[in-house]
């Protein structure tokens, strides 16, 4: 014989190793991305006496209790009536004077657009549940969502999350989020 | 030519198979591209809470997490609600050093996107919580997310 063959390997087994492999990664990982609420922190400040004023008007305040009571501008409220109320505060449609006030603000593709001044406030207490305080921050950001998909839904015919960029912080600008998280209290029972 | 015809006569053609372990090599490695290992282990019983509002969070190297719950092991640790950062349980004095470590790691670019996922079990009193946001505005981490799971109604 002129040429050696060389022996084979038997390949036959790899595609069973592989597999074996295949199937460790698969149950070793996990796919699911992270959801969640997203929010800022306000940047701590020094305290200082002479706070400039909040006119009252401007101000939605929600307090929770540690019972996970709700108590919204000075009224007991259900967490499922939370939505509607905020976004008839955010909104202010009849311009009423116990309402927040508007103030004009150049906005790209609106024109000039009455922005609403008004805040969010929302207090806990130390007792109060997780969940209860997340249904709350859910509720709120439910509000703004919603106002937001209106706007754009009246002006650009489309959801708000198919707008473009531009759009988007067109109606951002329009419906600023502004929720306030307070210093926690301890109230007393 | 008869000669060559031998064997398998009138039986079932073979299948080559020859390229199936590659096919399966591609997936593989598909799979260890696309999917992230589970990082700690969970000291803490965390039943998340549901909202319906979500954000997703993307890019997974800007996130640092900080898990808040009742520990596993309750006889050795009590039942109060411990914070855990990275596998050890820790208190909010360690948050600010834990953010600056996790700041530390990232490029330069990405600090100032850097988002920390609360994420607390369901049944957690407010005060701990709190206790940790004080903690993470005295670390400058102004993003936060409260994780959540979607409410299935």
């Amino acid at each position: 014989m002129a040429k050696k063959e060389t022996p084979e390997v038997n390949a036959g087994s790899t595609a069973d190793i592989a597999f074996l492999l295949l199937i460790f990664f698969l149950v070793s990982t996990t796919m699911s991305t992270d959801t969640g609420l997203s929010r800022m922190l306000p940047p701590i400040v020094p305290q200082t006496d002479d706070a400039p004023p909040v006119k009252e008007r401007n101000v939605f305040t929600v307090l929770l209790n540690y019972k996970n009571q709700l108590l919204v501008e000075g009224e007991w409220c259900e967490v499922s009536d939370l939505r509607e109320k905020a976004k008839e505060f955010i909104e202010n449609p009849l311009d009423k004077p116990n309402l927040p006030e508007k103030s004009d603000v150049e906005v790209e593709f609106f024109g000039t657009y009455p922005v609403s001044k008004g805040v969010i406030s929302l207090q806990n207490d130390r007792g109060s549940q997780y969940q209860a305080y997340l249904q709350v921050q859910n509720e709120l950001q439910a509000a703004y969502n919603e106002l937001r998909n209106d706007l754009a839904k009246r002006k650009f015919n489309k959801e708000f999350k198919e707008c473009s960029d531009a759009e988007q912080d067109a109606i951002k600008k329009i419906y600023p989020q502004r929720i306030s998280e307070a210093e926690p209290k301890n109230i007393k029972k | 030519m008869a000669k060559f015809r031998k064997g398998n006569k009138g039986g079932q053609q073979k299948i080559n198979t020859s390229s199936l372990p590659d096919i399966v090599f591609m997936l593989l490695f598909f799979f260890m591209v696309s999917t992230s290992m589970k990082e700690v282990t969970l000291l803490v019983k965390i039943k998340s809470p549901e909202a319906t509002e979500l954000t997703k969070l993307e890019k997974k190297s800007l996130v640092s997490y900080i898990y808040i719950g009742e520990p596993l092991s309750s006889k050795k640790y009590g039942k109060e609600p411990r914070i855990q950062l990275n596998d050890a349980f820790a208190t909010v004095d360690d948050i600010e050093s834990y953010i600056m470590a996790e700041r530390e790691s990232m490029k330069e670019a990405d600090r100032p996107k850097m988002t920390v996922s609360i994420k607390a079990d369901a049944d957690t009193q407010m005060g701990t919580i709190t206790d940790v946001k004080q903690a993470l505005r005295k670390a400058q981490a102004l993003k936060i997310s409260y994780s959540a799971r979607k409410a299935n109604k």
